[in-house]
């Protein structure tokens, strides 16, 4: 520590702790909250991951972040339209909440309240010496909202929780609870302009029985930093669908961190990165199974084009005693220009000896055969790779069945292709 | 309409030469068989027409309507009306065969500078010749060729072809995989597609296929070369003789 205490700062780390000495005056909390501040800094000054850190090898922040903006109070950002219609709206601006909406079995609240009176400082957790991500955000969260919804609710309108940023800095977080046996659709929006940095941790404790369909859109402009959590914990026979799209954003990191801790518990992650121009892309996935009888499946689809660098790293831990788990994974990835790569790291950690465990990945370029058969009917080279491109993409969006849901996405994925494709 | 003058053409990668000196010419109206053992070159000649860049032409020159294709990328082939059918049609997960329909009878449209075709102008043209072809219209709801079995895969072939009327029409060894009934639709098909204007190009192993697609001209092809060329009494002769005689004579 002391060693690491003494290394030269990067830009980027001199910019974050001025930047905590400044704040610290304006940031929310009690006591206890200002405690967990302290702490998370002190991690902070501790030098940024680099390579050496395994969970950062194919990220190394300490050097990809180039710099860090400065606060901008100015900054002008506007809510968009939901996803999806019907949506119950709750936008974060420029990392500021709004008055909440009331909505039947359901209790929001904002989470700068809940900082303020310190009954959040207990959830303000990092999960070791590498969680920078944690460690950033808790240093300078303000605001966010949390979610309750009550058990047995059934909830029609889907929620949107959307984080818009115009540059500058935001930090928020998007605790959520569901009540046992009720269930719920949420979005979760990470978009804006400018040359942002944006944290933002989402926490959701799922109960028995509960069943979520959680979406993630992010896309940022091609000059954001973006450094997102997304942690969950499920009950018995809880059931916990999570989407997960990036279609933007210079610097993103995506972590999921998800324990399915109940019997009978079924997590899905399906992921759609779509990178273009320089980005680096990472989404880094932590799944703990921890008890007898639960299952996971985790499909992954990436689409690569231009200088882009993208990653996913799954680790699955199957506890001693987690007998029966089920767990699946696959990672593949379209790489559409010879200048752009993608890294795959799967990671089964079984102290079981019971399970069904599994994992592949595949780096593909379009099948030249599929392309011929397109083409020998007529369709112009550059209409039958994208064809094929959204094929390989839909296949992971069409198994949300909803067309509800299916549309707008693949809506957001025809935007996609219009400006980058 | 097509002619095809001393073809010699190899396989890109290895550079092995499948195709050595081929000469032939179908004239529009005319319905041209090929037959010839396995591996003498038959479907390579088809992948060469459509414009497959697997195979390299290194001598020769392939002519449509009088003009050389040798340039064009399969696509612009397509929209000037040639049209392979597969031996062995490709599954493409992911593609919806209505939405391949769509955009490939619009590509050729507006290659053509027409109009695209209205959503209900399609789904009736696509309905019509799926019912005269006995498909199930729900199996074009799935991805293309994606579990079809083999006949069905060949049918869904002539399904394409109807569809986008094509003036030259290849049809690699369409029957194999066919029972006797669906030979019989699907040959029904291909003939209601006759016309002066269009020539048919059946690729087969078997007479069977040509009792039901009688031909005008049936070519013997050999080892990458047209070995002999005759009217359809050409095909009964090898059904009853096999090749070797044929084979032999041209030695
Ligand atoms: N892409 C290819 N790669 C390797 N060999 C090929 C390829 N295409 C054709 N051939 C070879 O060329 C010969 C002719 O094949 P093909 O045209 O399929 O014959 P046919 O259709 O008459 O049975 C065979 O020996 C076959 O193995
Ligand atoms: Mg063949």
């Amino acid at each position: 520590m002391n060693m690491r205490a003494e290394i030269q700062r990067t830009p980027a780390e001199a910019a974050i702790v001025d930047a905590f000495g400044e704040r610290l005056s304006l940031l929310p909390g009690d006591g206890a909250v200002m405690v967990k501040r302290d702490d998370a800094i002190e991690q902070i000054k501790a030098g940024l991951p680099t390579r050496r850190v395994e969970s950062w090898h194919y990220t190394d922040l300490r050097r990809l972040l180039a710099s860090v903006p400065a606060f901008d109070a100015s900054a002008e950002a506007k809510p968009i339209a939901a996803l999806l219609e019907g949506s119950t709206l709750l936008s974060i601006v420029n990392g500021v909440s709004a008055a909440t909406p009331s909505v039947d079995g359901v209790t929001f609240q904002r989470l700068g309240d809940k900082l303020v009176d310190g009954s959040y400082a207990p959830a303000l957790v990092t999960y070791g010496s590498d969680d920078a991500v944690g460690a950033l955000n808790t240093a300078f969260v303000a605001d966010g909202y949390f979610v309750d919804i009550e058990a047995g609710t059934q909830l029609e309108k889907p929620i949107e929780l959307q984080n818009v940023q115009a540059g500058g800095q935001s930090h928020v977080r998007l605790p959520v609870r569901v009540g046992a046996g009720a269930k719920a659709t949420i979005v979760e929006r990470q978009t804006g302009e400018g040359a942002g940095l944006a944290s933002s941790v989402s926490q959701l404790l799922l109960g028995d029985d509960a069943e979520v369909l959680w979406l993630i859109v992010q896309d940022q402009p091609e000059t954001a930093t973006h450094l997102a959590q997304f942690k969950a914990e499920l009950g018995k026979n809880a059931k916990l669908t999570l989407f997960v799209m990036n279609a933007g954003g210079k610097l993103v990191r995506q972590e999921v961190i998800v324990k399915a801790a109940g019997e009978g518990a079924d997590f899905k992650l399906r992921g759609v990165n779509l990178l273009s121009g320089e980005s680096h892309v990472d989404v880094t996935m932590v799944l703990d199974h921890t008890v007898p009888h639960t299952s996971s499946t985790e499909v992954v689809r990436n689409v690569v084009t231009g200088r882009a660098k993208g990653v996913f790293q799954g680790r699955i831990n199957v506890h001693q005693i987690a007998q029966k788990t089920d767990a699946r994974m696959a990672c593949n990835t379209l790489l559409l220009s010879d200048d752009g790569e993608f890294s795959t790291k799967p990671e089964l950690e079984i102290f079981a000896d019971d399970v069904a465990c599994g994992h592949g990945a595949t780096v593909t370029e379009i099948d030249r055969n599929h392309l011929f058969y397109l083409m020998a009917r007529g369709v112009d080279e550059k209409t039958a790779r994208g064809l094929l491109v959204r094929a390989f993409l839909a296949e992971v969006i069409e198994e949300l069945e909803d067309e509800t849901v299916v549309e707008p996405l693949e809506e957001l994925l025809s935007n996609w292709f219009a400006t980058h494709g | 309409m097509l002619e095809i003058k001393n073809l010699h053409a190899r396989i890109a990668e290895s550079g092995t030469e499948i195709i050595r000196g081929l000469n032939l010419t179908v004239k529009a109206g005319e319905v041209a068989a090929i037959m010839g053992p396995n591996g003498s070159g038959k479907s390579t000649l088809s992948y060469i027409l459509a414009g497959r860049d697997d195979y390299e032409v290194t001598e020769g020159d392939i002519l449509y309507n009088g003009e050389s294709i040798l340039e064009m990328d399969p696509a612009e082939r397509a929209a000037k009306g040639l049209f392979l059918a597969f031996q062995y049609p490709m599954e493409i997960p992911g593609v919806a065969t209505m939405e391949f329909l769509k955009v490939a009878m619009n590509s050729q449209r507006k290659a053509r500078g027409e109009e695209p075709l209205k959503v209900p102008d399609f789904i009736k043209r696509v309905k019509e010749a799926a019912g005269t072809l006995e498909m199930d219209f729900n199996m074009l709801k799935r991805p293309v060729n994606v579990g079809f079995s083999g006949g069905e895969k060949k049918r869904a072939e002539i399904l394409q072809m109807k569809l986008l009327e094509p003036k030259l029409c290849v049809l690699d060894e369409t029957d194999s995989g066919l029972d006797i009934d669906a030979l019989k639709i699907v040959s029904d098909g291909v003939n209601a597609l006759r016309s002066p204007d269009r020539a048919i190009i059946v690729i087969t192993h078997y007479q069977r296929l040509l009792d039901h697609i009688v031909p005008d001209t049936v070519h013997v092809l050999y080892k990458g070369q047209v070995i002999k060329s005759g009217d359809k009494s050409l095909a009964l002769e090898l059904e009853e003789n096999g090749y070797a005689g044929i084979i032999e004579e041209a030695a």
